[in-house]
């Protein structure tokens, strides 16, 4: 049970990312953002941080990176990818999943605690949840607030494929403007999600808000266990 | 040694946080008759000669595929900067629209 964690330029979170995939009980690899490979992993995390320095748009160059040429096609042919923060402005960049990720609505970099609801529990990275469970895990960035046009929404809602919502607060606001308080999305096929909050900082006694975070990776490792068996 | 300018503009739908911001600041300087500002994104791509058709052809193509994100954004316009350095401002009207 491999899972590669990209680190590109100015990744922060690849280091907490592969601990929470060791702590979950898989074997964490690094990939590296200038080499075309993947190393035969079972599953790919890109994690978050501000690759390449957010310059031009967040997630705008790292789509173009060497190992991009080989993740896409990968992802589009159903390996598992979860984006994480700049990890899933890089998966909207990279037209792996729709819509773009733009500054908060109030200007401000947000780092909260975040209470989600699991909206889709089916998805390679969110099996372990239940439909409608809340969860709470860390959200932080600057560039959170998730946009689409009309019909792309209505696509996805239709569709099942928002997979996890902020729950809003009193006065019905979401911590970063994201149309119908969406925090993350996935693809048709539901292997690869992205999402902006963080769940492999809510992974382990004594450091987070919670252990919330644990069930994207038991998912994803069940699934790849389950998919190895049947294969 | 040619340059080729292209304009990028978040599209007019999608909320620009930093023009908000912008605009917020203008009337505390004591500029008060504009209602709105909208901040956008100019590159410059410079290329040894002359700017040819191939070369504007080539920024068309990186404009839609990396200077901008078609979901957010829309390339204004494409097109060469004139001798004097100056891309001919309100003058120009041979300005390469390339708006989608």
């Amino acid at each position: 049970m491999k899972i590669g964690v990209v680190t590109f330029p100015g990744s922060l979170d690849d280091r907490d990312a592969a601990r929470a995939v060791s702590e979950c009980g898989g074997e964490a690899i690094s990939l590296w953002h200038g080499d075309a490979d993947l190393k035969g992993v079972d599953a790919v995390i890109l994690p978050g941080g501000f690759s390449y320095g957010d310059y031009l748009r967040c997630g705008a160059i790292a789509r173009f990176a060497p190992v991009m040429e080989a993740l896409v096609p990968a992802a589009q042919g159903g390996l598992p990818v979860l984006g994480i923060c700049n990890g899933f402005q890089v998966l909207t960049e990279s037209h792996l999943l729709p819509g773009a990720l733009i500054r908060n609505d109030h200007r401000k970099f947000n780092c909260v605690d975040q209470r989600l609801v699991v909206e889709n529990a089916t998805t390679a990275w969110t099996s372990d949840f239940e439909a409608g469970q809340e969860i709470t895990i860390v959200l932080k960035n600057g560039e959170g607030g998730f946009v689409a046009d009309e019909r792309t929404l209505d696509t996805l809602e239709g569709e099942g494929r928002v997979v996890f919502r902020y729950v809003p607060d009193a006065e019905g606001r979401n911590p970063n403007g994201s149309y119908r308080h969406i925090a993350g999305i996935t693809n048709e096929r539901g292997n690869v999600v992205g999402l902006m909050p963080h769940p492999e900082h809510a992974v382990e006694e004594g450091f987070g808000p919670s252990l919330d975070g644990r069930g994207f990776f038991t998912s994803i490792i069940k699934q790849t266990l389950e998919s190895a068996a049947n294969a | 040694m040619g340059s080729i300018v292209v304009d990028v503009m978040l599209k007019p739908e999608i909320l620009d946080p930093q023009g908000q911001a912008v605009g917020g600041a203008l009337p505390r300087l004591g500029f008060n008759g504009f209602t709105d500002v909208r901040q956008g994104k100019r590159f410059v791509l410079t290329v040894e000669g002359d700017v040819t058709d191939a070369h504007l052809d080539a920024a068309r193509e990186a404009a839609e595929t990396l200077l901008s994100n078609p979901v957010i954004e829309d390339v204004v316009s494409v097109r060469a900067l004139d001798e004097s350095g100056s891309d001919g401002g309100d003058e120009q009207d041979d300005e390469q629209d390339d708006a989608q």
